[in-house]
């Protein structure tokens, strides 16, 4: 058994690590926390150019062609820089629905424009409250135009391009869903930004008039296409959690070190010692339930998607929970807009709504477990 | 990344297969695999009787404490050969609970700390079951702070003549030696008087009684030890080193690596999909669904940290700390599991069954059993503890009585 990254994952980790360190320090990322960029440019430029982007995508469409459990280790480091970029809108879902369900042409067009962060992509696939369900999309499709209002959107108002789920039967059934492409410079979109939880990722409202689309992947396949993706995406997207986790944990284990009260280091408390050994005990069940999410998705298992839902689920119960406690062990001082707790509370918090909300993936789970246990 | 074996782990299983299933005693089969929250008992036989034969059986074959040298009655395997092992054995692997103290904690110390003598005399029935170990450390005043031990350890000539009390002995009435930590100086602080022992437990002057536990059963014992005379060639370390000695005797308790620990998940996923509520079935219920999918991912989360623990097994590395979580989550769980299960059963969730078998009763026993899931073997406090210390690097608790002569120490809280 080898249930662990190789010894040449951990050293893109490493330099991940190196990288963001440099380039994505706390002050970069409070530039777009306050407002003053929509998101790092230089950053995702420098992405770019380690081959970040493009690490799962092939060398013929322009990528690295390493793999998904290069993507998570480069989706962890992103989680603990809380990187102000918009990584997970296009590299988990564009990029994602591309490759599963893009032609050749289509991947020729926008996969290499991802990779060298000319492009940067969506998926847009909420209409107001609610979780993903076939029911909740009522943008329509017909004769190749797309009429309809989708939000939110995450890094919409950014995106070059969306893949956008729409309505194109009224069956009933998954199979009225059906994905299309569109290139957001184009005519027939109106994007307006949204103020949102966190700041360091930007949300849309777009609305689509008589806007062209071409079809992504076959007509009455986009629930199962999309499915697909967000399974995916939920495994990246735990990687990230994961990440984040274990740097909130930090925060509060090296603020407990120094901090003093009552004459003595507060972490020698042992109601503040006990509370950093059960964020450990999160961060650490997030990160053992997120590699087998990595390995299914790596060798594409049937055990997909149960393992995609444990890893959400378990990661964004991790990340919420380090991130509050991060903020209670620092006290007042957490509770400041200069100290940087509060940035993870944010990313928590919104990245535990981004793929759909917790109760929408614990449904899942149990449905995959009834599934596989009835088998 | 990847769960397969290498071709040697691949040929070390086909030959522990092989084995098994020539030699298991399969008329224990189903049985043994009904799931079992508890101690497992079996209906009809003694677990003990049935456990020796079976221990016995795989001592002759070389099964046996598998990662001892051979010379001391295992077979020299390496941590990785003794974990698929326990795959291998399975549900047999029950049956090994009577002597799960001896093999994880008593033999490794004598290992560590006896003579030649005594380690060519006692490991190899040690490891084949014929002898039964258990451990006499904890004692009504000394629990989580077991340095704080009062049971007294006299030199008179070659013996030291021991006065005291046990506590919470799991097996000491079938049991044919133990390990005893005992006192041997009360005038230098609590850490520094303290020696370790073995002794037979037919000794004069030592007597077993059972306790009656909270949820009813008997597991545990208290030993009395009344004038009871050990020869000083049983004493395991130096005169007043028993407590670095003892920290050996915990250190080695990694028994929890590749041996899952109940946590309830999978008995609970089960009642759920089978309980007829008013609206239908109590899985199809968002609020059932909600916490069964948060037990589930922290039985899964459970078990994937125990396989990153056996991958550094695999590569020759020591695992790290992630696997002092398991009794920490598992503990709470089958607490947090029992007790939903009789919330979902209305009022009626307050009868028990006649034993934990039933459906009936199974969850009413959970209940009952689980709060010394979370005491028994650290508790949860004390593991918060550890984690936090250990892993996360935080300060130690401030001791009070850190540099008190022991018996300046108070004894009464008012």
């Amino acid at each position: 058994m080898n249930f662990d990254f190789s010894d040449d994952q951990k050293q893109l980790r490493d330099q991940a690590r190196k990288f963001l360190t440099e380039k994505c320090s706390p002050k970069a990322v409070r530039v777009v926390l306050d407002g003053k960029a929509p998101y790092d440019k230089e950053l995702w430029k420098g992405l770019a150019e380690m081959g970040f982007l493009g690490v799962a995508i092939p060398e013929e469409f322009g990528g690295a062609g390493a793999g998904h459990l290069e993507l998570c280790v480069i989706a962890e480091e992103m989680g603990r820089a809380n990187a102000p970029v918009p990584f997970s809108s296009t590299v988990y879902l564009a990029a994602e629905a591309l490759l599963i369900a893009g032609s050749d042409a289509q991947k020729k067009k926008w996969l290499p424009a991802i990779a060298s962060g000319e492009a940067i992509g969506t998926l847009a696939l909420f209409e107001g409250k609610g979780n993903p369900s076939p029911k909740s999309i009522k943008l329509t499709a017909a004769n190749g135009a797309l009429n309809g209002v989708k939000k939110p959107v995450a890094d919409g108002a950014i995106a070059d391009f969306a893949v956008v789920a729409a309505r194109t039967g009224s069956s009933g059934r998954e199979s009225d869903i059906s994905l299309f492409l569109v290139d957001l410079k184009g005519g027939g979109v109106e994007v307006k930004s949204l103020t949102n939880l966190d700041p360091t990722r930007g949300q849309a409202e777009i609305t689509f008039k008589d806007c062209k689309a071409e079809p992504l992947g076959a007509a009455g396949e986009g629930w199962s296409i999309l499915t697909q993706v967000l399974d995916r995406a939920a495994v990246l997207c735990a990687f990230e959690q994961v990440g984040g986790s274990d740097r909130a944990l930090e925060m509060g284990r090296d603020y407990a070190l120094d901090r003093i009260a009552f004459g003595r280091q507060i972490g020698s408390f042992q109601a503040v010692k006990h509370m950093l050994a059960d964020m450990y005990v999160s961060a650490t069940l997030a990160r053992s339930n997120s590699y087998y999410g990595a390995w299914a998705l790596s060798t594409n298992a049937s055990e997909l998607p149960e393992a995609a839902a444990a890893a959400r689920i378990s990661a964004t119960q991790a990340f919420q929970h380090c991130a509050k406690n991060n903020i209670q062990v620092h006290g007042g001082m957490g509770f400041t807009w200069e100290f940087d707790c509060h940035m993870y509370y944010r990313r928590a918090n919104a990245m535990a709504l981004a793929l759909g909300s917790l109760s929408y993936w614990e449904d899942q789970l149990i449905d995959r477990m009834r599934k596989k246990n009835a088998a | 990344m990847n769960f397969d074996d290498t071709p040697q782990e691949a040929a070390f299983r086909e030959t522990a297969r092989k084995w098994v299933e020539a030699n298991a005693p399969k008329e224990f089969l189903a049985e043994l695999s009904k799931s079992s929250l508890g101690r497992i008992r079996l209906a009809q036989h003694d677990i003990v009787d049935v456990g020796k034969a079976w221990q016995k059986k795989k001592a002759e074959g070389g099964w046996a404490c598998l990662h001892w040298p051979k010379e001391y009655g295992g077979r020299g395997a390496t941590p990785i050969e003794r974990v698929i092992w326990q795959q291998e054995e399975g549900v047999y692997g029950k049956l090994t609970q009577p002597f799960q103290i001896g093999e994880g904690m008593c033999g490794p110390t004598v290992m560590a700390f006896g003579s030649e003598d005594a380690k060519r005399r006692y490991l190899p029935k040690l490891a084949s079951g014929e002898e039964i170990w258990c451990q006499l450390f904890s004692e009504p005043s000394a629990g989580s702070d077991v340095a704080g031990l009062r049971t007294r350890a006299e030199k008179k000539g070659d013996n030291w003549v021991v006065n005291g009390q046990k506590i919470w002995t799991s097996g000491a009435h079938y049991s044919d030696f133990g390990l005893l930590i005992a006192r041997t100086d009360p005038n230098v602080p609590k850490h520094k008087g303290l020696t370790m022992f073995f002794l037979d437990m037919k000794s004069p002057g030592v007597e077993v009684r059972p306790i009656k536990q909270a949820n009813g059963m008997q597991e545990f014992n208290e030993v009395y030890f009344t004038d009871v005379v050990i020869p000083d060639s049983q004493r395991l370390g130096a005169v007043g080193e028993g407590w670095s000695v003892s920290l050996t005797t915990l250190m080695n308790e990694r028994m929890s690596i590749g041996s899952r620990l109940a946590t309830g998940v999978p008995e609970m996923f089960e009642f759920c999909s089978n309980l007829t509520l008013e609206d239908g079935l109590a899985i199809d219920d968002p609020a059932v669904r909600s916490k069964l999918a948060s037990w589930a991912v922290k039985s899964s989360g459970l078990k994937y940290t125990s396989y990153r623990a056996i991958s550094a097994l695999s590569k020759g590395e020591r695992p790290g700390p992630e696997n002092s979580i398991g009794k920490l989550v598992s503990g709470m769980m089958l607490q947090d599991i029992a007790s939903y299960a009789m919330d979902l059963q209305g009022a009626a969730g307050v009868l028990t069954g006649s034993d934990e078998e039933t459906v009936q009763g199974q969850f009413q026993q959970m209940l009952l059993s689980s709060p010394s899931m979370r005491i028994a073997g650290g508790t949860d406090e004390i593991l918060r503890n550890i984690i936090a210390e250990r892993v996360l690097g935080l300060p130690g608790d401030i001791r009070v009585d850190k540099d008190v002569p022991y018996n300046k120490i108070p004894t009464k809280g008012r």
